[in-house]
């Protein structure tokens, strides 16, 4: 578990470096912990921005990921219960989540277009780094073929969220 | 009644047409595309400009087709949406909310 939270944690560092032996592998109810705290971090982070920004792209982009990722994660949670399988706190999804504390009340400090600046920019950090841990590991990493197919979709709709935070992002300019 | 069965028929077309590999030709009336997880299916459609362009949206998330400064269809989770091919509707569109969703339309002269 100590490589989800260098992935997770450290972006620049080398990825294919960090998956390394085969019991550092996350477990399927963690990895579906993970992918869940994933997104009620995002959900939270779009709940500060809906109160906060004036902007019509900012505000249709955290409307945007408060809808699918609360969707995903019903989907996580009915397929967990599906599944019998109870997601599993652990270390990188804590991680995750302090991070993500702290980020969101950095944010709550700025205003204006200052703050429509660092949310998008942070969401495109944010979604890059899942996106990361998505493909190199806990894509890999899933034992349970439903888990795996429905993390391979959301991988596909972070990468859109990435996107659409990078159009939004070069609109702010 | 007949309305109804005509448009289920043109449906069924469409599913038939979606099977092959080549660009679904425009036919009758409506040319349909199918999107699923975050896909436009087929992403490459051809049509006669005034021919209808109908959209089914089988994802829980929300999608557009858009094409930049020029039009954009909101396409609602588990609904149908539909645009009107113009002449000069030869163009490749995306997703707003998900800009890796891409697809292709030709107007057929
Ligand atoms: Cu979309």
């Amino acid at each position: 578990m100590k490589t989800v939270i260098a992935v997770l944690g450290a972006t620049c560092l080398s990825l294919a470096a960090q998956v390394a032996s085969a019991a550092d592998k996350p477990t399927d109810p963690q990895i579906a912990h993970i992918a869940y705290s994933a997104g009620v971090i995002d959900v939270e982070a779009a709940k500060l921005a809906l109160s906060k920004t004036q902007n019509p792209a900012v505000k249709a982009f955290a409307e945007s990921m408060q809808k699918d990722h609360t969707t995903v994660n019903e989907m996580a949670l009915k397929l967990a219960k599906k599944l019998n399988v109870t997601p599993e706190n652990n270390t990188t999804s804590q991680a995750l989540t302090d991070a993500a504390d702290e980020k969101r009340a950095e944010l709550a400090k700025l205003d204006g277009v200052t703050f429509d600046k660092a949310y998008i920019a942070s969401e495109i950090a944010y979604h890059k780094q899942v996106n990361d841990a998505l493909a190199t590991l806990l894509i890999p990493s899933a034992e349970n073929g439903d888990l795996k197919r429905l993390l391979e979709t959301g991988l596909k709709l972070f990468q859109g969220h990435q996107q659409h935070a990078e159009h939004v992002a070069a609109d702010l300019k | 009644m007949t309305a109804l069965l005509n448009r289920r028929q043109l449906l069924a077309a469409g599913a038939t047409l979606l099977a092959g590999n080549s660009p679904t030709r425009a036919h009758d009336g409506t040319v349909h595309v199918v999107i699923e997880k975050l896909a436009f299916l087929p992403a490459d459609i051809e049509v006669k400009a005034g021919q209808i362009i109908e959209w089914t949206n089988k994802d829980a998330f929300a999608h557009t087709a858009t094409v930049k400064s020029s039009w954009e269809v909101l396409i609602p989770p588990k609904e149908v949406a539909t645009h009107v091919a113009a002449a000069g509707d030869s163009v490749d569109y995306y997703c707003r909310f998900h800009p890796n969703m891409k697809g292709k339309i030709t107007v057929l002269v």
